[in-house]
């Protein structure tokens, strides 16, 4: 037994050293002969659930897929607001309108004078898809892979096992194509019922395409787009495509730089269509092919995605203009060079933030967010409330970078509640003086600060900064909520919620028809001990009111049922903005979005007729004055009637080494890993300076394992020798 | 023995149709079919016929456990719980909701798995049993007194801490072994040290304490006194006599995990990062995936029934007075 024990832990140490052999640091979690290569190390920390850019949608999937897929445009890296420009597409397309009759409009024409918007889009020339075997063919110029045998799918477990590739030139039916496999019954996107309301013929194509499959030969798996026309979609030429619009609809451009518009080939869905394939999990929703900067190489959703430059890469070239301040932070630095500069990124799965934070410390991670538990040892506020990072994190080299995102938190009041919402006219009134009310009381700048780290910035109303239609300053703020003082908005005093809640009917929180106090309550999906405190600050701020809140704690699911049944009085949600447009904030309080009504995102269930009647007329607005005027109208609706608390508006605070360059955080343009660049050397030095192992506990577990065992020898012969007469007298 | 195994096998056959309509009722008690479409689809601009859509490909637009539409036997048969039950008895586990063959998912995450739980199993023993050995060698003396209050104090501990101090002493402070992560053949040994020596760690106070009695136990029978009075030392009583006849007990909690052992564990894996099937159970307990739960629950009561069948196999191996009929 003993020369095993001995065995096993010389193994056991001989591997160790072994492994530990040739690389400085031992606990570099990656081959010691990658040091000093152009990599990229990232984080995931959920698996994504597709990669197939008709269905991914979560920005999990999208971090991949954006680097993967070009979709016609894309977002300048640098410019804010943002700004979309061409990405394979030569330009941005203009768009032209119709009657019903088919004669073209001018662009100033009605909105309800337009029957058909038609987006045509002309690609650049010699743009190729990544090396991928569904490409791949012999002399004769069959295809290698399309029809593949039992035997010859013997061995083939992962992508990279078909020893041959291939490529073509991206053609304008690749795009087309793509967009009829958002109606394809056998894959399920997200935007397909958005989208068969807009593009001609979607909804139809849909129905046609389920009746093919049904009626395919059973286990035929591949439907072949291309022989059935979606009337909404055509291919102009070689390079050219257009698309039809019902009606005018100005924020579709917007979703032409998502990765649902990118381009598939249809050799690639024809290939992944092979059962023998389907069945290694070798689909299309797996292994991407696209034509942009990366391309997927490693794909282990339980340990790490490895994306490597695709060698097909089209030219592109980083921006040689910005915005004031980008030369100042080096943002500017390497314009006009070729994209992109990271030869490899690594996606290593980390679940946990413990382990996510100490790598990212010892310099195995390029860049991390900032977690509650670890936000005072990274950063600290100076002088106005500035954030920065701490000295130990100064010292490193880490720096920080703060933006807004185009998102919000908010807190939402049901509006077919009675109590909340109101039922007849006296109803409603009294109401949205609770709304009111309570708007004052429930005060987010605390929240913030307890809660947030102060990572976050008080919402005036449901529009994000950075996104066309928000306003800044004094004739940004909320005048329900804040008045104007000394250059910033201050908080209403609670003395003016009191007035209003006693206009309410609720005098010091009493229900004067009934005399009972007045109990409002809270739908949750909390479960953290950090929840609890999040509910009990908000129990005292409903307090401050003398409102009584019970706090209703479900489940996701229990959650979203009553939302979905309006059985909720009050609820709390947040919104990520699809792209930076005020409608795509403006739409989730829009009647017929009601959640109740018609299963749409508006949750509160606001139906304001005159609201309505703004949103429509905006939606089909360009940006500009006339527009802006509308949403200002809109939002002093809605902070009239505060169907919302409306909360605020996250910030996201980033880390970054020193060796990490060309960083401009944000959350709408997702393809933005071409841009970015390393100093792999400096990394490999910093690596090694930081995580030289420390030697001395070895050598004082030895000194004390050799201590202890001359006693212990000892102890054990003089137990050993006097067992015998201890057992008798035992 | 032949006949008993067999009868063994075909008892679990309504233990594992207990099991999986017990996970069916609570999985979907929880979860409607309509929550795992939501979960799939994501949140935004999902439309009633989109989930509808999901529900019919996968099967789930039918009845939880009984058809009343259907006829004569199918009422029974076409329900979710049968079409998602039958095909496991043939170890045909389907694809998980996001479309990814559930057995090679399983096949692939067994080894990283396994890769962690054997070594603290068999080494864990090890330690385990000469621990416990030697506390019974000095009985009745401090040393014993202190190795007691030591078990206990490290059994009081959680395990979470053992994981988050073992990371911060030996991976952040001494920079021994990488924090977390896995990697393929001897690369893996460098992420797998600090694991398995926090597994074998974790466990020794509560093992140790089992190993103990049992071995108190056997000291007080007769053949131990008759060892010693043959005049055998008590290194040779303790590690040779009373290991051995203390090897059922030991085999009734040791051989039964055994296949367990392919099952990972939920905690380590998903703190050191290790892709095994712990850290798969615990995401498809969080993406609602019932596919995924279905079949885990499903192997790993199979493999707890094998483990128990392996148990009184190996009892006739240490004991040839048992014999299985």
């Amino acid at each position: 037994m003993e020369k095993l024990v001995t065995t096993s832990w010389l193994l056991i140490l001989q591997v160790f050293f072994l492994s530990a052999c040739g690389e400085y640091n031992w606990n570099n979690p990656y081959s010691a002969a990658d040091a000093e290569k152009n990599i990229l190390y990232n984080v995931f920390t959920e698996r994504p659930k597709h990669l197939d850019p008709v269905q991914s949608y979560s920005s999990n999937e999208i971090q991949f897929t954006a680097q993967i897929y070009e979709p016609p445009l894309q977002y300048h890296y640098l410019k804010r607001p943002f700004a979309l420009i061409p990405a394979t597409a030569k330009e941005l397309p203009v768009v032209k309108y119709f009657d019903k009759e088919g004669s073209q409009l001018p662009d100033d024409a009605l909105a309800t004078d337009i029957a058909h918007s038609v987006y045509e889009i002309t690609i650049k020339p010699g743009i190729f898809f990544q090396p991928h075997p569904a490409f791949a063919s012999n002399a004769q110029g069959d295809w290698l892979y399309h029809d593949l045998s039992e035997q010859e799918l013997a061995s083939v477990f992962k992508l990279s096992d078909f020893p041959q590739t291939g490529t073509r030139e991206l053609l304008a039916e690749d795009y087309v194509y793509e967009i009829k496999r958002l109606a394809h019954p056998r894959v399920h996107s997200p935007i397909f019922g958005l989208m068969a309301d807009y593009i001609v013929g979607l909804s139809d194509y849909a129905k046609v395409l389920k009746q093919i499959d049904q009626n395919q030969s059973d286990g035929k798996t591949y439907l072949d787009l291309r022989g059935y026309q979606l009337d909404g979609v055509q291919v102009v030429d070689r390079y050219t495509y257009r698309i039809k619009i019902t009606g005018k609809y100005p924020q579709f451009i917007y979703w032409l730089a998502m990765p649902f518009f990118a381009p598939i080939p249809w050799e690639a869905d024809y290939f992944y269509s092979q059962k023998g394939l389907i069945q290694k999990n070798i689909t299309l929703d797996w292994y991407p092919v696209g034509t942009g900067p990366y391309m997927l190489t490693e794909n282990d959703p339980n340990l790490r995605m490895v994306l490597e430059k695709n060698p097909n890469f089209h030219d592109e070239f980083y921006p040689a203009e910005g915005v004031p301040g980008d030369e100042e932070n080096s943002l500017l630095i390497d314009s006009g060079k070729k994209l992109p500069f990271i030869d490899e990124i690594i996606f290593t799965r980390e679940k946990e933030s413990i382990p996510r934070w100490n790598k990212f410390l010892q310099g195995y991670y390029d860049a991390t967010g900032i977690g509650s538990d670890s936000f005072d040892q990274a950063v600290q506020l100076v002088g106005q409330g500035e954030a920065t990072v701490t000295e130990a994190m100064a010292e490193q080299g880490i720096r920080l970078e703060t933006t807004v995102a185009v998102s919000t938190y908010y807190m939402g009041f049901n509006m077919l509640d009675p109590v909340v919402g109101g039922s007849n006219a006296q109803e409603r009134e009294s109401a949205r003086k609770l709304r009111q009310a309570i708007s004052i009381a429930v005060d987010y700048e605390e929240f913030i600060s307890i809660f947030a780290n102060g990572r976050g910035m008080p919402a005036q109303s449901p529009i994000s900064p950075g996104i066309a239609g928000y306003r800044e300053g004094k004739e940004g703020i909320n005048p329900v909520v804040y008045e104007w003082m000394n250059d910033q908005p201050q908080r209403k005093s609670i003395q003016v919620a009191k007035a209003l809640l006693a206009e309410a009917g609720y005098p010091n929180g009493i229900d004067q028809r009934t005399g009972a106090p007045l109990v409002l309550y809270f739908d949750v999906t909390a479960r953290s001990s950090e929840d609890r405190s999040k509910l009990d600050w908000m129990r005292k701020q409903f307090q401050k009111l003398n409102i009584q809140l019970v706090v209703r704690s479900t489940d996701y699911n229990r959650f979203q049922d009553k939302i979905r049944k309006g059985n909720a009085q009050i609820f709390e949600w947040g919104w990520n903005a699809d792209y930076p447009d005020a409608e795509n904030f403006l739409f989730l309080l829009y009647g017929p979005q009601s959640k109740v009504r018609n299963s749409g995102e508006n949750a509160a269930n606001y139906d304001n007729t005159e609201y309505n009647q703004l949103f429509e007329q905006m939606k089909n607005m360009d940006d500009g004055p006339q527009r802006q005027l509308i949403i200002d109208r809109m939002v002093e609706v809605l902070r009239h009637d505060a169907p919302w608390l409306w909360g605020y508006h996250p910030k996201d605070y980033g880390l970054y080494h020193s060796w990490y360059q060309n960083i401009k955080p944000n959350r709408i343009s997702n393809n933005n890993l071409k841009y970015l660049k390393i100093d792999a050397v400096l990394r490999a030095q910093k690596r090694r300076d930081w995580n030289e192992p420390v030697l001395w506990p070895i050598a004082l577990l030895l000194v004390v394992l050799a201590i202890s065992l001359f006693p212990a020898m000892a102890a054990f012969r003089r137990h050993e020798s006097s067992t015998a007469v201890r057992s008798v007298s035992s | 023995m032949l006949g008993y195994i067999i009868r063994r096998i075909l008892y679990a056959i309504p233990i594992l149709i207990g099991v999986n309509l017990i996970t069916f009722a609570l999985f979907f008690v929880v979860n409607t079919p309509d929550d795992m479409a939501r979960m799939q689809l994501g949140i935004k601009y999902v439309t009633p016929e989109a989930i509808e859509k999901w529900k019919i490909e996968r099967g789930y637009d039918k009845p939880l456990l009984f058809n009343q539409e259907a006829e004569k036997l199918g009422k029974l048969t076409d329900t979710i719980f049968f079409e998602k039950s039958v095909s496991m008895f043939v170890f045909d586990f389907g694809r998980a909701d996001d479309g990814r063959d559930i057995a090679l998912e399983i096949k692939s995450r067994m080894l990283p798995s396994l890769a962690i739980a054997l070594p603290v199993f068999v080494l864990g023993l090890v330690v385990y049993i000469t621990i416990a050995l030697l506390m019974v060698f000095f009985r009745a003396t401090y040393i014993d007194f202190w190795g007691v209050v030591f078990c206990v104090a490290l059994m009081s501990i959680s395990s979470l801490f053992y994981i988050i101090a073992g990371q911060f002493l030996v991976s952040k402070l001494w920079h021994w072994v990488p924090i977390s992560g896995y990697g393929s053949g001897l690369d893996a040994a460098k992420f797998l040290l600090l694991p398995i020596l926090i597994g074998v760690i974790g466990s020794v106070g509560s093992s140790t304490r089992w190993y103990r009695t049992i071995f108190l136990e056997e000291m007080n029978k007769e053949y131990v006194r008759t060892a010693r009075a043959k005049g055998l030392s008590e290194r040779i009583v303790l590690f040779k006599h009373v290991l051995r006849n203390a090897m059922i007990p030991i085999l009734t909690g040791a051989v039964v995990v055994v296949p367990l052992l392919f099952l990972g564990s939920l905690l380590v894996e998903s703190f050191f990062g290790i892709p095994g099937l712990g850290s798969y159970t615990i995401d498809a307990i969080n993406s609602q995936d019932f596919a995924i739960v279905r079949a885990m629950v499903f192997l790993g009561s199979m493999l707890y029934i094998m483990g128990l069948i392996l148990t009184d196999i190996s009892y006739t191996l240490v004991d040839p007075r048992i014999r299985l009929a």
